[in-house]
């Protein structure tokens, strides 16, 4: 239910909508998109990325220099979980063709993949469970140019243009190319894709296509192809071993600068293990979790970077780590859902952004960034948004409209998940519209890698999220499903290869060391400990009172350190 | 002490008893969030935060109501005097199959999961689901091997487990609607004229020489035609 003083303007939505209808039915734009000046202007005014204290240069490793995200810079000037002497490399734990750090979808496409075309037997370790991802979590589609009036290098376009031709172009063209052949393969798993009377695939528009190139799985394509992926990778457990539970803390090198596994840390007992592997895949994800410049977050528990932390630390260059992606549509009402995923789709299906008004600002389907920042400016602005009881400001997402377009039923149909989600708290989305924020949703960058998910240290692949330099500084809508599977599978494919050739020297984790000491150099004082593994949402004055770790940041990690440096002075006190 | 806790929530408060120990938190709160707010870091039991992987499964049960309730911690509010305790994980053994050799059809339950032919049809299953499934009548419909309806009554399935914990006949529903999705993907889907089309126009080379113009564009060109280009 939405408080009473919110009324007034609910009113003023319903007065707009039916002239706001007819505008949706004409084949014009429904508000005028902005051409290259008006997106920047809006771009450099009002999106976070361009805030005075957004960015600063990070001081160690490969990308030193560089000016990253305030709070990637934070993360990447930080110390490691282990000490020397607390692994021994000489005796792994575990040895694989191809250890997968992520069980999400880039993670399992590469494990079948890998075992489908070379044989190669996998290790998957995920933090959580098998399928604990922002893969899980994607509401609206995948793009991929199946249609006739549509092709792959149109989509090649839209992608570059929306990434405001900053993407690789190699990238690119893999990710649209691929992509025909990924919606095959994932119908051949059991995906159950929206369809026509005639078979052909449901397409809808998303911001920044200019054919409609969306293919949808209702509201739940993640859950449908994850579930699928999972199920896959688990009819094949003499091929593919999976270890939850059990993130990575830190990637392990040989002697001749090839990445040879990575040490695992048990969430259950707090051990360390050794995992030996011909090759490593990072898939860990993103990084919604960090909350970056305060953000609520779409993303899963999961999502704090530790990929990027990990690669950092043995020498892989990042790219694009300046850039967030802010969704345009995160909750924004009531509270207990506030930054939870309101899937572009919504306004693909004919939702509408307005402002307290009733009145539209902006093209619906811009990209996002451009969206984003549009219902930023409004707010701060031009006053149109509405402030919550919690203090929090937003605009309206007006859904109804969806109905009256589509017919009746399409929103409770086509938007289940979210339709149940806002009855929950009496709000009937095909009545009243949602009240949206942008919210942090995606790591635009990450580390950089080539059409073949190779980086810059030999034996090391990075598929999905965790990678950089495929979306430029801003993705589009549904390149990150597509993008999960194409590169995962393009790193089971290109792994899978690399690992019959390869002879592993001596392990080593000199790198460790190494940075230390490039910290200490640099001047660098921070008492972080990463990879972060989980947020905590524990009250401050709950991490005040407790008997380790009560630093101010509140991360997880801090009380490591302390813990850590405690047994080492321990160790030097003499008897 | 009737309440284990720090600072009292600024807002109102109730008292909730997770795994039947006591602490106030704010009125407005979810069970996720109410465990958070009593300090604990959850491991198990927590996921995508937002209702759609089944991490977070929870039985509880209120004061003076003799039923045991269910609901995902992530999307389910506290109620004063509730009592509970999380379920992140219900032991099931996944069959293992070829999805390829599989008939959409009865044989592939009788194959893969015959203990759904033990359903009592009580409706437990229907009456635990968090999501609102009617999971009784896709156990039905699989029994009759009606793999299309198994599909989209269970569209919705998060795998939370709740139904099979509950199940007096020991079914594992949740696997059961993903076989059946992947059977009807695979085998019952209606083929898409246009796909196998696209994918092999790609494999020719189609659009090679599109993709090598643009690649080869400067950013002012490549700009130029992307504003230029025709919205559909």
């Amino acid at each position: 239910m939405y408080p009473e003083y919110m009324a007034e303007s609910l009113r003023r939505v319903a007065a707009t909508r039916a002239r706001r209808l007819e505008l949706a039915r004409k084949p014009e734009p429904v508000y005028p998109p902005m051409d290259a000046g008006a997106r920047r202007a809006v771009l450099e005014g009002f999106h976070p990325d361009f805030k005075p204290d957004a960015r600063r240069p990070v001081r160690v490793g490969p990308n030193r220099g560089e000016t990253l995200t305030t709070e990637v810079a934070h993360l990447l000037e930080s110390h490691s979980w282990l000490h020397a002497g607390q692994v021994d490399l000489a005796r792994p734990d575990h040895e694989t063709d191809l250890l997968i750090i992520g069980g999400g979808g880039a993670g399992c496409n590469a494990a079948l993949v890998a075992m489908q075309e070379h044989g190669v037997k996998s290790l998957i370790a995920t933090k959580l469970r098998l399928g604990d991802a922002n893969s899980m979590m994607s509401e609206g589609g995948m793009q991929a140019a199946v249609s006739r009036t549509d092709s792959p290098t149109r989509h090649y376009l839209d992608a570059i243009g929306g990434g405001h031709f900053e993407n690789k172009p190699e990238l690119v063209r893999a990710l649209t190319e691929d992509a025909p052949k990924v919606v095959k393969w994932l119908e051949d798993l059991g995906v159950c894709w929206d369809k026509d009377e005639d078979g052909s695939l449901h397409v809808l528009h998303g911001g920044g296509t200019s054919r409609k190139r969306m293919l949808s799985c209702r509201d739940h394509i993640g859950a449908m192809i994850m579930r699928t992926l999972m199920d896959e990778v688990r009819n094949h457990p003499d091929m593919i071993d999976i270890e939850g539970f059990m993130p990575a803390v830190e990637l392990i090198m040989d002697r001749e600068g090839r990445c040879a596994g990575a040490v695992l840390y048990s969430l259950d007992s707090g051990e360390f293990y050794v995992v030996r592997a011909k090759a490593t895949l990072i898939s860990t994800g993103g990084f919604g979790r960090l909350h970056i410049r305060g953000f609520d977050t779409t993303n899963h528990y999961g999502a704090t970077g530790d990929g990027l932390v990990m690669a950092y630390r043995a020498g892989a260059k990042l790219m694009y780590m300046d850039s967030v992606q802010y969704h345009p549509t995160g909750a924004a009402f009531p509270e207990q859902i506030a930054g939870f995923l309101i899937t572009e789709k919504v306004r693909g299906a004919g939702g509408q952004p307005v402002n307290k008004d009733g009145e539209l600002f902006v093209f619906p389907r811009e990209p996002r960034d451009i969206e984003a920042s549009a219902i930023i400016r409004e707010c701060v602005q031009n006053g149109g948004g509405i402030e919550t009881p919690s203090g929090r400001t937003g605009v309206w997402l007006d859904a109804p409209i969806i109905d009256l377009l589509h017919g009746e039923g399409y929103t409770a149909h086509h938007f289940a998940s979210i339709h149940r989600q806002f009855l929950r708290y009496g709000i009937d989305i095909t009545k009243d519209p949602m009240l949206i924020y942008p919210s942090l949703h995606y790591q635009n960058g990450g580390i950089e890698i080539n059409e073949r998910c190779e980086t810059n240290i030999p034996g090391l692949y990075v598929a999905g999220e965790a990678s950089g330099g495929l979306h430029g500084r801003n993705r589009l809508m549904g390149n990150s499903v597509l993008d999960y599977n194409v590169f995962g599978q393009r790193a089971g494919r290109y792994a899978g290869e690399y690992v019959k050739n390869v002879k592993l020297a001596k392990l080593t984790l000199d790198h460790l060391a190494s940075f230390e000491q490039e910290m200490i150099e640099a001047g660098v004082q921070s008492d972080l400990v990463t990879p972060i593994l989980l947020p905590s949402y524990a009250p401050e004055d709950v991490k005040k009172r407790r008997l380790v770790g009560g630093g101010t940041d509140g991360l997880p990690g801090t009380s490591v350190l302390k813990n850590r440096i405690y047994a080492e002075t321990r160790e030097r006190a003499p008897e | 002490m009737k309440v284990a806790a720090h600072e009292p929530p600024k807002g109102s408060s109730v008292t909730v008893y997770i795994m039947g120990k006591a602490h106030e938190v704010p009125a407005e709160a979810t069970i996720m969030g109410a465990i958070e707010y009593a300090g604990q870091q959850i491991i198990r039991g927590a996921g995508c935060r937002e209702g759609y992987c089944g991490a977070c499964g929870t039985i509880y049960r209120l004061q003076g109501d003799y039923r045991i309730r269910t609901g995902l911690a992530c999307t389910t509010l506290v109620e004063d005097g509730m009592t509970l305790a999380q379920f992140p994980f219900v032991p099931a053994e996944k069959a293992v199959y070829d999805i390829e050799k599989l008939q959409p059809n009865v044989s592939a339950i009788q194959q893969t999961y015959p203990v759904v032919f033990r359903c009592v049809a009580c409706n437990t299953c229907t009456k635990s689901c968090p999501q609102g499934i009617q999971v009784m009548d896709y156990v039905q419909a699989a029994k009759r091997g009606d793999i299309a309806a198994v599909k989209d009554l269970s569209f919705y399935c998060v795998s939370c487990g709740l139904c099979m914990l509950r199940c007096p006949a020991e079914i594992t529903q949740p696997l059961v609607a993903t076989l059946a999705k992947r059977l009807y993907g695979r085998h019952l889907r209606k083929e898409s004229p246009e796909l196998a089309e696209r994918v092999q126009a790609v494999e020719a080379g189609a659009f090679d020489a599109e993709y090598a113009e643009m690649m080869a564009m400067s950013h002012e060109a490549l700009s130029e035609r992307y504003y230029a280009r025709d919205v559909e």
